[in-house]
């Protein structure tokens, strides 16, 4: 059931930074991490939408550019003491290409 | 196998250090706590709303049982150590069960003093200090009428405030003439003791107590000249003493406490101490501020990070009997040498001392408007020099131009529904609530639970005043080295330091050195390292895109839409019909949906989608635009006025003035925003006061100011100095912004900032001492080589290009 789709090099994304996956229904964040995880989640703080994409990357984690919320990129939660979700995407890496599977959300979002 | 830790006292100050200890070294231990109480831990100091009926018990716990379980904790409620034995590194309780350590810590608490007179082991004897003594009273208030609390200290006061309010008649009976003789002065005391007898306390002042009588249960108190007073309840507030009877017992070095070093080590290096029980330079504490200070640097040991030091404490006290605002800190009485200030205004019922040495606060009494009690408290414990502030220092922080929004004189009279946090629309209540329930001590932790002050500030005084208020003293009042952020135990000035010292120049560098509890920082710390090691090493810090706001990222201000706002330079404000013409070419062609002039006299095109961006930026670096920078921690504009050039008042031409400053200064990050004015004469139309650097125009020349705010608290300038020449300002406006830039802390605008290091300070190295204001002008000309560099053309030309294109799903 993969459906693994390439969508950037590794190095087309900043360390420590994002870029965002545009797809016909969404916009998809995908994070590098400063050990070379990648990661992607919707890209819509469960706050208030704010774009996650664009915010400071800290381990696995980003902290939203609005209101400072933080979420786990792992699994899409809001750390600490705020509650909500984003759904994830599975992502994998191999030979410097990075992969997205748009079927994996479901699973993820569970 | 984990090392294993057991923690003695279940109290305030042992489960602190563990809290401290789990939020940085979670693994680290297996952990068993002992505790003679049969409770979870709870927040000792409210017991005294409790006792008065404000507060059930299930309100004050702190760590509930859950949380010991949640975190792995073995814990023994009810159950006392009698014994240690550090050869086999065994404790053993009362009842016989061993437990084995490879490291103690020691939290016993204090005992209460129990006055060695006969009777004082008779039914209905009691002392204030736990759960059990708390139900005692109540019980006893049922069943009795008449209370005698003997000391008339904090302690007396709050049990007898509570015993009163449970409807007895009660008599403080004290050895002294002054009630609470070791915080307050006679005439706080006296006013003290006059608002109690209005609330209907009775006193029995200068009373030597010589037997307690009565059969089986109490009926009297017998004093020294023969006198009696009847009692069915007689509660003993004298004192405490640091419960060292285990510690003595296992041979450990005790005197008043257990006495322990600067890393609250006792003299057996396995053995920690912390709280009442433990002696630190000769001082054992009484209140919770310093203990949770103590457990902080403890925890850092056991952790095995080894840096943290423990160096003592000021303290302050406020007295929990609702209605009564007192507060009192430091040395108030008077040495040789000193300088009292005072304030009393009887109608109001208000006093204020100020005790002062050296210019700087020593201690303060505060009786009837206590608002500015933890303003008088920071200045003496950063031993801030207050010559510059002298005259209006008694009528607090308000009067030093800060007529913001802030009136936390106001606040406890407030409804639980009032707003507080105008941004997150939080209320009072809700932020009672959340300090009472989830036991919250300090103001990170508010503003992580409620978001109260977590966003533009503006309402953190009325927050602290909260807290202040409903926790007592407890909590942590921005102690002077306060951590960075998280991720740090280090302060701004440390790292600052070591960025100078070490030619830092790579934020792994600065983690490493500091030991950053966290993998790459946070978005606290990591935009102002980023800032302070491009402030210092203008030439090779390479700047790191990740490590800024989004803001600074995309150079331009992010909208609630995610869409950005493109706001051009415009020097001075001075444009021209061909400037406004492409402005409104170049909107017209990006269909910007708003045109709006801003606060800072330029245009702001707003709405642009991100990848939008590059291209409106090269249109308008064609047309000969630079970026406005009104989306960075960084210098934004120069608001100026007519001037000379037209204005009939004018004195000099403050236009052209305004477009040099600008010139001069564009491009330059900073701590935070920073705004330039220059206006043609006094009347100020540029409204240069409120600057952060600015220029008001005389004939005989220009008066430069500094410091001055808008936005959340106004802040009016202080003048800096006069000057006789355009050339004089820029040199002035270069090498103070460079003072700034180099000693600020990140995110303090030059209004706290001068507040904080005094404008003595910056006279001393702007005006005073003119080689070094031509130095610090020539570092800043030298590090503007690389900020003048228009970053809207470089990205318009195709830098940092992923930053504005997105990804595809390739098919
Ligand atoms: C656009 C503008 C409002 C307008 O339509 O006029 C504006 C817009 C914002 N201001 Fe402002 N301020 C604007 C002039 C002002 C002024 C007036 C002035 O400069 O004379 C002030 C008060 C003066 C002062 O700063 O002392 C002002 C005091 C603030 C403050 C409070 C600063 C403080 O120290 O108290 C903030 C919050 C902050 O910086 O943390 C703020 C923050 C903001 C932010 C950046 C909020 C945010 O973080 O997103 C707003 C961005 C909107 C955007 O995307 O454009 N803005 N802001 C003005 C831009 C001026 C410019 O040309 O660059
Ligand atoms: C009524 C009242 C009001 C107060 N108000 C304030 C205030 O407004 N502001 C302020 O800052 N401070 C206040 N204090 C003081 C503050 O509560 C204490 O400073 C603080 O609780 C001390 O913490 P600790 O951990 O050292 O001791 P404790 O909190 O007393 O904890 C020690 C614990 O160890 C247990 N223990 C002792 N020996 C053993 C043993 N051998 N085995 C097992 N367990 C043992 C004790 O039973 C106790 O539970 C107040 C205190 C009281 C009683
Ligand atoms: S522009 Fe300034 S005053 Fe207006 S809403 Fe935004 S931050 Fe508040
Ligand atoms: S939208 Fe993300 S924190 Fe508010």
């Amino acid at each position: 059931m993969s459906d693994w789709t390439e969508i950037a090099q590794l190095d087309d994304i900043p360390k420590l930074g994002s870029r965002v996956l545009k797809t016909d229904t969404m916009s998809i964040a995908v994070f590098r991490t400063a050990d070379d995880q990648i990661f992607a989640i919707k890209d819509e703080c469960p706050h208030k939408q704010g774009p996650l994409s664009q915010g400071i990357v800290h381990g696995s984690t980003v902290t939203c550019p609005l209101h400072n919320w933080k979420i786990d990129l792992a699994s899409g939660e809001a750390q600490g003491p705020d509650e909500g979700c984003t759904n994830t995407f599975a992502t994998k890496v191999e030979d410097g290409r990075v992969f997205i599977s748009m079927a994996a959300s479901a699973e993820a979002v569970a | 196998m984990k090392e294993k830790l057991i923690l003695v006292g279940n109290g305030m100050a042992g489960v602190r250090t563990l809290e401290e200890l789990l939020k940085i070294a979670p693994d680290q231990y297996d952990i068993t706590v002992f505790g003679s109480e049969p409770y979870g831990n709870y927040n000792r100091i409210m017991l005294s709303p409790v006792l008065a009926g404000e507060k059930t018990v299930d309100e004050i716990m702190l760590n509930d049982l859950q949380w010991y379980k949640d975190n792995n904790i073995t814990l023994h409620t009810g159950k006392t150590v009698s014994k240690i034995d550090r050869k086999n590194s065994l404790v053993i309780t009362e009842d016989g069960t061993e437990a084995a350590y490879d490291r103690l810590l020691l939290a016993t608490g204090s005992n209460p003093f129990m006055i060695p007179v006969p009777g004082k082991d008779k039914d209905g004897v009691i002392a204030f200090r736990d759960i059990y003594d708390v139900d005692t009273m109540l019980a006893a208030a049922k069943d009795y009428k008449k209370a005698v609390v003997i000391g008339g200290g904090l302690l007396g006061l709050e049990a007898a405030n509570g015993l009163m309010k449970q409807g007895m008649d009660v008599t403080v009976v004290h050895l002294l003439d002054s009630l609470m003789e070791r915080q307050l002065d006679k005439v706080a005391s006296a006013l003290l003791k006059v608002s109690l007898e209005e609330r209907g306390m009775n006193f029995l002042m200068e009373a030597q107590t010589e037997e307690i009588i009565g059969n089986g249960r109490v009926t009297g108190v017998r004093f020294k000249d023969g006198s009696e007073l009847e009692a069915d309840l007689v509660v003993m507030g004298v004192g405490i003493v640091p419960n060292t009877e285990l510690a003595k017992s296992a041979g450990l070095h005790c005197e008043r406490g257990v006495v322990v070093d600067d890393t609250m080590l006792t003299y057996d290096p396995r053995v920690y101490a912390v709280g009442e029980c433990a002696q630190h330079r000769g001082v054992a504490y009484g209140l919770v501020a310093p203990l949770f200070e103590q457990g902080k640097v403890c925890a850092n040991h056991l952790a095995q990070l080894g840096y943290a030091r423990y160096e003592g404490s000021v303290t302050s006290t406020k007295l929990k009997v609702t209605g009564i605002d007192l507060f009192s800190a430091g040395d108030f009485n008077p040495q040789e040498g000193d300088e009292v200030l005072s304030l009393q205004d009887p109608a109001a019922g208000t006093y204020k001392k100020l005790v002062i040495r050296d210019d700087k606060v020593k201690g303060a009494v505060l009786y009837g408007d206590t608002i500015d009690g933890t303003w008088y408290f920071q200045l003496m414990r950063e031993g801030t020099s207050i010559a510059d502030f002298r005259k209006t220092l008694l009528f607090g922080q308000h009067d030093l131009g800060d007529a913001g929004y802030g009136d936390e004189t106001r606040v406890m009279s407030l409804s639980d529904d009032a707003e507080i946090c105008g941004c997150n629309g939080i209320c009072k209540g809700d932020i009672i609530s959340a300090i009472s329930k989830e036991g919250l001590f300090t103001l990170d932790d508010v503003r992580a639970h409620t978001k109260a002050s977590s966003s533009c500030g503006s309402c953190t005084g009325l927050v602290e005043a909260l807290l202040a208020s409903t926790v007592g003293e407890g909590y942590d009042e921005a102690p002077s080295k306060k951590g960075m952020c998280g991720c740090t135990e280090h302060s701004h000035d440390e790292v600052i330091a070591g960025i100078k010292k070490y030619e830092l120049k790579d934020m792994r560098a600065v983690f490493d050195l500091f030991d950053w509890k966290t993998p790459d920082g946070c978005a606290g710390c990591r935009p102002a390292l980023n800032y302070y090691m491009l402030a210092n090493w203008p030439a090779e810090y390479e700047d790191d895109a990740q490590s800024r706001f989004i803001n600074e990222r995309a150079h331009g201000n992010i909208q609630k839409d995610g869409t950005y706002s493109v706001i051009p330079r415009i020097f001075g404000g001075e444009t021209s019909a061909q400037q406004l013409m492409d402005l409104g070419r170049i909107a017209e062609k990006w269909k910007v949906r708003t045109v709006k002039f801003t606060g800072g006299q330029r245009i702001d095109m707003l709405g642009l989608k991100k990848e939008e961006l590059p291209g409106i930026w090269g249109d308008l670096a064609d047309a000969g635009f630079v970026s406005g920078h009104a989306y960075g921690k960084a210098m934004r504009t120069v608001k100026t006025c007519v001037g000379s050039e037209w204005c009939r008042f004018g004195t000099q031409d403050s236009t052209k003035l305004g477009i040099l400053m600008e010139e001069l200064t564009w491009g330059s990050w900073m701590p935070h925003k920073f705004k330039l004015a220059a206006s043609g004469c006094p009347r100020n139309c540029a409204e240069a006061t409120i600057k952060d650097f600015s220029v008001v125009c005389v004939d005989s020349g220009f008066e430069i100011h500094v410091g001055g705010n808008g936005g959340i608290k106004v802040r009016v300038t202080d003048l800096l100095c006069k000057v006789d020449t355009m050339e004089e300002v820029l040199e002035y406006c270069g090498a103070f912004i460079q003072l700034y830039r180099l000693d600020a802390h990140y995110l303090e605008r030059t209004a706290p900032w001068v507040e904080r290091v005094s404008l003595s300070f910056v006279k001393g190295r702007i005006v005073d001492d003119a080689e070094g204001r031509m130095a610090l002008h020539a570092s800043f000309l030298e590090s503007q080589k690389f900020a003048q560099i228009d970053p809207w053309k470089a990205r318009a030309e195709g830098q940092s290009a992923h930053e504005f294109t997105s990804l595809t799903l390739a098919n």
